[in-house]
C-alpha cells in the first residue's frame, strides 16, 4: 500500500462504511488487549495479524503475542489445538501484550477453557455460539456446561458465527465446509466495528490473496461481521482508541524474526559485499530464511543444508570466501552447529549465528519462548573458545542488532551469536523505519597486499587476523582447525605457542568491550534496587518498573545487549544498588554469570512456561525486594 | 571444463608451484604421498592461476592434503568438508574446489554431507581415499572394511557389511564417478583431469595402501604384476575386457548382472557379446552393474564409470539471483523497509 492510502485509512477510521444516522455512541478507551482463540484451523493468526495491520494504521501503539501448538493441526476442538494471538494496543505507549486480555474472542470451547483464566474478570467474551455442541464441550474436557457459571462473572456475547457466515454467502454456491471456512473474517469484522478499526486495507489484501469466490466469500463475511456489530443490539457502544503520540516517521509493524532478517540484509548492502545464508529449518527460526529467501535481487544466497551442522559450515565456507555469512537456527540447532562454530574460533572468521530461543531441553516446547541457551553461548563449546554474544531486546532492535553483528564479527574476525527468542520472532510492535541514507556504511575490504602477509598476523588494536579470500594473488594460505602459529599460521604444536594464542583468542573478545556503549539506566543511576534483564524480557520489566516508580518505588532497570564481553562499566553499575533482580525465562542463568564475575549478591527471578513475564510477576518481585 | 575461460596464466606453472614448504608428516610407504604427487604434477595443465584453486579436507590422515597445496586450503571438521567446500563454491564459482576425504571422514561421520555435494551436483572435485581403515585414530575399522577383518576395535572380526563408495556415489546420483589407485600415476592423472573437465560434483575413489594398519589391503591391483589380472580398465567405447595374453575375458552386463566370458585371443570380444564401456548410458543402473564387480569372482573396475551432464547447482543459483536482478531490479534497503503497509506520523 502507498502512503496517500495509508494515511487515507487512518482519516477514515472513525468514518462507519454505512448508516452514519443510526451510528453508536462511541466510548474511548485508552487502552484495550484482545485475544482471538480457536482451533489452529480456524486461522486465529491470520486473523489476529490483519487486527495487528489494521490497528497500526489507526495510529496506535501496539504488542502483541502470537501462541500457538507445534502441531500444524491438532484434532480439532481439543485443547491441544488451541491457537491463541493476543494484540494490545493503546493511545499511549505499549512495551508489552498485556498481562490479562480484556477481550477474549473464543471460536470454540477449548478455546474457552484454555484461555478464561487469563481473561480480566469482567472482561469481554465473544463466544461463537454455533460451536457449544455437547461434542465439542466434551471434546474440550468440560463436564457440563460451562456457561451459566461464566455469565456470573464476564460479560459474555454469544454470537451464532458459524450460521452468520453461511447465510452471509448463501448465494455463492460454495459447500458448507468451504463457507464456514471463512467465519474467522465474521470475528474479525465484528472487532473492528467494536474498536473502530479501518477495514479497507483488509480488503485490498482479501482481493490480492485469494481467488474470485473464496475472496468474495471473505470479503462478505468481513463485512456481515463489521455491520453485525453496527446493528446487533448486543453491542450498545463501540468503542474509540485514539492515536497514540509516537515519534514523528514513517511507521510499518514489524515482527523480529522479519527484522532479523531485514537487519541481514542491511548489513549486506552497507558493508558492501553479498550475503550468504545457511539454514536448516527449524521452530521459531525458519521464517529468517523463508524471509531472505525472497530478496535473491540483493545478490543473496540462501543455502537450505542438509542438516544444522552443514548450514553452519557452508556459511563458514562462504565467510572463507569473503561473503558476509549467517546462519540461522534455535536451540537444537545451535547445539548441533557448536563443533562448526569451534572451527570458526580458530580459523577466525566471520559469521553471524541467530539462535531464535525455544523452550526445551530437546525438543521440548519448540513454539515457545524462553531464554535457556545463554549459558551454551557462552560456554557450550569444547575447551577455551570465546565468542561473542548479542541480545536484541525488542522486535525492532532485532534490526540493529543485525548491523551490530556484522560489524563486530568483520572487525575482529570472529563468529558473534545473536540471541533471539520466540517471544521477540512473533511479535510484533510498530516500528519506525530508520532513515537508510543516515545508517552507518562503510565497505568491507579484504587484505590483498602479499608483502609481509602472514594469515595470523594481527591488527594492534584490534587482534583481528587479515582477511584474505581464495583468488587473492600471491596470498595463499591454508587455515584449519589444528592450533595455528601465531602469525604465520602453520600447524603449531609447541606449548608456548598454544598458550599464547589461547590468551589472544581471549584477549581479543574481551577487547570488544571497547565497542560497548556506555551503559545506560532506566530510573535514577544508583539506589535501592536495579533490576537487570537481557533478550525479549525489555517490554515487561521497563514496563514493571515504571508502574512502581509511579507509585514511589526507588527501583532502577538496566537491560543487556552485550553479553559476552560484558559492558566495561557493568562491575560499577551494579556496585551502585543495594540489591540486584535478574529476571530471566530460565532457571538463572544471567544471574550466574553476573555472580561469577562480579561477586555481586543478585537475587534471581526466573520463570520456564513457555510464556513471557507477566507484569503483575515482576511488579511482585520487585516490591518485595523494596519492602525487605 | 569446470572452470570458465579465465584461468590463462602467464608463466606456466609447474609441480614445484604447488609444492609447501611443510614437512610432509604421512607415514613412510604412505599412499596418500603418490596422489599428492600426482595432484600437484596434474594442477599446472589446467592453465588456472594457483590462487583460484582450493583444497578443503575433513579429517583423518588424508584431510593432511591441504597443508601440502601451495594453493587456498581448509582444514575443516570431521565429515563436513562437502559442506564447507559446498559454501565455498556457492560463494565463488570461479574457484576451484577440491574435497579431499577418506572412507571414515567421507563415509562414515560424513556419509550425509557426502551424499548431498553430489545430489546437488556442486561443482567441486571430491578425492576419497579409501585405505578400507581408520589410520589417524589407530586402526579401527571403517564403513568400507571387508567382512571378517580383524582391527582394534573388532578383534573378532567385522560384523557390519561394507559399503561400496562407487555405489554409494552412483546411488546419491552422481554425475561423474571413478575410481583409481594411488600408485597407478598415469590412471590417477588421467582421472584427475576427467574430474576437473567435469561440470559438477565430481567423485573420484582412490584405491589408497595403509602400510601400517591395512597393509595390502589393495596389493593386487597395485601391483604391476597382477594388475592386468585384478582390474577392468574402464575405457569409453571399448569392450570390458581384461587378463593377460592367454588369459583373456570379457564381461558382459545383462539385466544389471554381469558374468564372466572366457575369450580366445583372437576373438573380437564384441561378437562374442562382451559389453562395450558406455559412461554416458542414459540410466546409472549400468554404472551400479559395474560397481558390484569385486573379487574373487571379478576385477576390480578402474576409470570413468559414469560422466552425465546436468546443470551444477551453484550455476542454477547464481542463475536464480541474475533472474531475480532482471525482474524486479537490484534490491535496495529503502525500498525493502517500505515495502508493504506503512504509514506516517507527522
Amino acid at each position: 500500500m502507498n502512503k496517500a492510502q495509508a494515511s487515507a485509512d487512518r482519516a477514515s477510521k472513525t468514518q462507519h462504511p454505512q448508516n452514519p444516522n443510526e451510528r453508536k455512541p462511541h466510548e474511548r478507551l485508552e487502552r484495550v488487549a484482545i485475544r482471538f482463540a480457536g482451533d489452529s484451523g480456524d486461522g486465529m493468526q491470520l486473523t489476529g495479524t490483519k487486527f495487528t495491520e489494521s490497528t497500526a494504521l489507526a495510529g496506535n501503539d501496539l504488542s502483541t503475542l502470537p501462541d500457538f501448538p507445534a502441531e500444524i493441526r491438532a484434532p480439532a476442538g481439543t485443547l491441544a489445538g488451541v491457537s491463541g494471538f493476543q494484540i494490545h494496543f493503546s493511545s499511549t505507549d505499549v512495551r508489552t501484550p498485556a498481562d490479562q486480555p480484556d477481550v477474549l474472542v473464543a471460536m470454540n470451547p477449548a478455546a474457552l477453557r484454555a484461555n478464561l483464566a487469563d481473561v480480566r474478570l469482567g472482561g469481554m467474551l465473544v463466544l461463537n455460539a454455533d460451536a457449544f455442541t455437547e461434542k465439542n464441550l466434551e471434546r474440550a474436557g468440560y463436564r457440563e456446561d460451562p456457561l451459566p457459571d461464566v455469565r456470573e462473572r464476564y460479560r459474555v456475547v454469544e454470537i451464532p458465527l458459524t450460521k452468520l457466515t453461511i447465510a452471509a454467502v448463501a448465494d455463492l454456491g460454495l459447500s458448507q465446509r468451504e463457507a464456514t471456512r471463512s467465519k474467522n473474517f465474521f470475528a474479525l469484522g465484528l472487532m473492528y466495528w467494536l474498536y473502530g478499526r479501518p477495514v479497507e486495507s483488509t480488503l485490498r489484501w482479501i482481493a490480492s490473496r485469494f481467488p474470485d469466490d473464496v475472496g468474495e466469500a471473505n470479503r462478505r463475511v468481513l463485512m456481515a461481521g463489521y455491520h453485525f456489530g453496527e446493528t446487533s443490539e448486543l453491542f450498545p457502544v463501540s468503542f474509540e482508541v485514539p492515536p497514540a503520540k509516537i515519534e514523528p516517521g514513517v511507521y510499518r509493524n514489524i515482527t523480529g524474526n522479519t527484522a532479523l532478517a531485514w537487519g541481514a540484509v542491511a548489513a549486506s548492502t552497507q558493508m558492501g559485499r553479498p550475503l550468504f545464508v545457511g539454514a536448516y529449518p527449524i521452530t521459531p527460526a525458519s521464517e529468517i530464511l523463508h524471509e531472505l529467501a525472497k530478496h535473491r535481487n540483493f545478490g543473496i544466497k540462501t543455502f537450505q543444508a542438509e542438516d544444522e551442522i552443514a548450514a553452519a559450515a557452508a556459511a563458514i565456507g562462504a565467510a572463507f570466501a569473503g561473503h558476509l555469512a549467517l546462519t540461522v537456527t534455535s536451540g537444537p540447532g545451535f547445539l548441533l552447529k557448536q563443533e562448526a562454530l569451534n572451527l570458526a574460533v580458530v580459523a577466525e572468521l566471520p559469521l553471524v549465528l541467530v539462535d531464535v530461543q525455544r523452550a526445551g531441553p530437546s525438543t521440548g516446547l519448540p513454539t515457545k519462548t524462553e531464554q535457556a541457551d545463554l549459558l551454551m553461548a557462552l560456554y557450550g563449546r569444547s575447551s577455551d573458545s570465546p565468542m561473542p554474544v548479542l541480545a536484541p531486546a525488542t522486535p525492532g532492535e532485532c534490526f540493529s542488532i543485525m548491523l551490530e553483528a556484522f560489524r563486530l564479527a568483520v572487525k575482529y574476525m570472529t563468529p558473534v551469536v545473536v540471541l533471539s527468542d520466540g517471544y521477540l520472532a512473533n511479535s510484533a510492535e510498530p516500528w519506525r523505519i530508520p532513515d537508510t541514507a543516515a545508517l552507518p556504511r562503510s565497505v568491507v575490504s579484504y587484505h590483498t597486499e602479499p608483502a609481509g602477509f602472514a594469515p595470523y598476523h594481527r591488527a594492534a588494536e584490534t587482534l583481528a587476523r587479515p582477511w584474505a579470500i581464495p583468488g587473492t594473488p600471491g596470498l595463499e594460505h591454508r587455515i584449519g582447525g589444528l592450533e595455528k602459529q601465531d602469525g604465520s599460521g602453520n600447524v603449531s604444536y609447541l606449548p608456548d605457542n598454544h598458550q599464547r594464542m589461547t590468551d589472544l583468542r581471549h584477549q581479543k573478545v574481551a577487547g570488544m568491550a571497547r565497542d560497548i556503549p556506555p551503559l545506560e539506566l532506566r530510573g535514577a543511576a544508583s539506589g535501592r534496587l536495579l533490576v537487570v534483564g537481557w533478550g525479549g524480557t525489555h517490554g515487561a520489566i521497563a514496563t514493571a518498573v515504571d508502574e512502581t516508580r509511579a507509585d514511589g518505588g526507588e527501583v532502577a532497570h538496566l537491560h543487556l545487549r552485550h553479553l559476552n564481553p560484558l559492558p566495561s562499566d557493568l562491575g560499577d553499575v551494579l556496585g551502585r544498588f543495594e540489591r540486584v533482580l535478574v529476571p530471566e525465562l530460565n532457571t538463572g542463568q544471567l544471574v550466574r554469570v553476573l555472580r561469577d564475575r562480579y561477586l555481586v549478591d543478585a537475587q534471581s527471578l526466573t520463570k520456564v512456561q513457555g510464556q513471557p513475564f507477566r507484569i503483575a510477576e515482576l511488579r511482585s518481585a520487585i516490591a518485595r525486594l523494596l519492602e525487605d | 571444463m569446470s572452470e570458465p575461460a579465465v584461468g590463462t596464466v602467464e608463466t606456466k606453472l609447474t609441480k614445484k608451484d604447488f609444492e609447501t614448504d611443510q614437512e610432509v608428516r604421512w607415514c613412510p610407504g604412505c599412499g596418500d604421498y603418490s596422489v599428492l604427487a600426482n595432484v600437484q604434477r596434474v594442477l599446472p595443465e589446467f592453465g588456472i592461476p594457483r590462487e583460484r584453486f582450493v583444497f578443503v579436507s575433513g579429517i583423518g590422515c588424508s584431510s593432511r592434503f591441504p597443508y601440502y597445496m601451495n594453493t587456498y586450503g581448509f582444514h575443516t571438521i570431521h565429515g563436513r568438508a562437502p559442506a564447507f567446500a559446498t559454501g565455498i563454491k556457492l560463494a565463488r564459482p570461479e574457484l576451484s574446489v577440491w574435497i579431499v576425504t577418506g572412507d571414515g571422514d567421507g563415509l562414515s561421520i560424513g556419509g550425509n554431507h557426502l551424499l548431498h555435494v553430489i545430489r546437488r551436483n556442486v561443482d567441486v572435485q571430491i578425492l576419497l581415499f579409501n585405505n578400507r581403515i581408520y589410520g589417524l585414530t589407530k586402526g579401527q575399522y571403517s564403513p568400507t572394511s571387508q567382512l571378517g577383518m580383524k582391527n582394534k576395535s573388532m578383534p573378532m572380526g567385522v560384523i557390519d557389511y561394507p559399503l561400496d563408495p562407487v555405489a554409494f556415489a552412483l546411488g546419491a546420483g552422481a554425475t561423474f564417478v571413478a575410481r583409481t589407485v594411488d600408485v597407478d600415476s598415469a590412471g590417477l592423472q588421467d582421472v584427475l583431469r576427467r574430474a576437473h573437465a567435469h561440470p559438477g560434483a565430481a567423485f573420484v575413489e582412490i584405491l589408497q595402501n595403509c602400510p601400517v594398519y591395512n597393509d595390502g589391503v589393495w596389493e593386487a591391483i597395485e601391483d604391476r604384476r597382477t594388475r592386468v589380472e585384478a582390474g577392468l580398465p574402464l575405457i569409453h567405447g571399448e569392450p570390458l575386457v581384461f587378463g593377460a595374453k592367454g588369459r583373456r575375458r570379457g564381461i558382459r552386463i545383462e539385466h544389471g548382472t554381469p558374468r564372466l566370458i572366457a575369450l580366445a585371443d583372437e576373438d573380437d570380444p564384441v561378437a562374442a557379446g562382451v559389453t562395450v564401456h558406455d559412461e554416458r548410458h542414459e540410466s546409472p543402473a549400468y554404472a551400479m552393474a559395474l560397481a558390484t564387480l569385486a573379487p574373487p569372482d571379478f576385477p576390480i573396475p578402474t576409470g570413468v564409470f559414469r560422466a552425465a551432464e546436468r546443470p551444477s547447482y551453484e550455476r542454477l543459483l547464481d542463475e536464480q539471483v541474475t533472474t531475480a536482478v532482471r525482474e524486479r531490479g537490484p534490491g535496495t534497503l529503502e525500498g525493502l523497509l517500505h515495502s508493504g503497509d506503512t504509514w506516517s506520523v507527522e
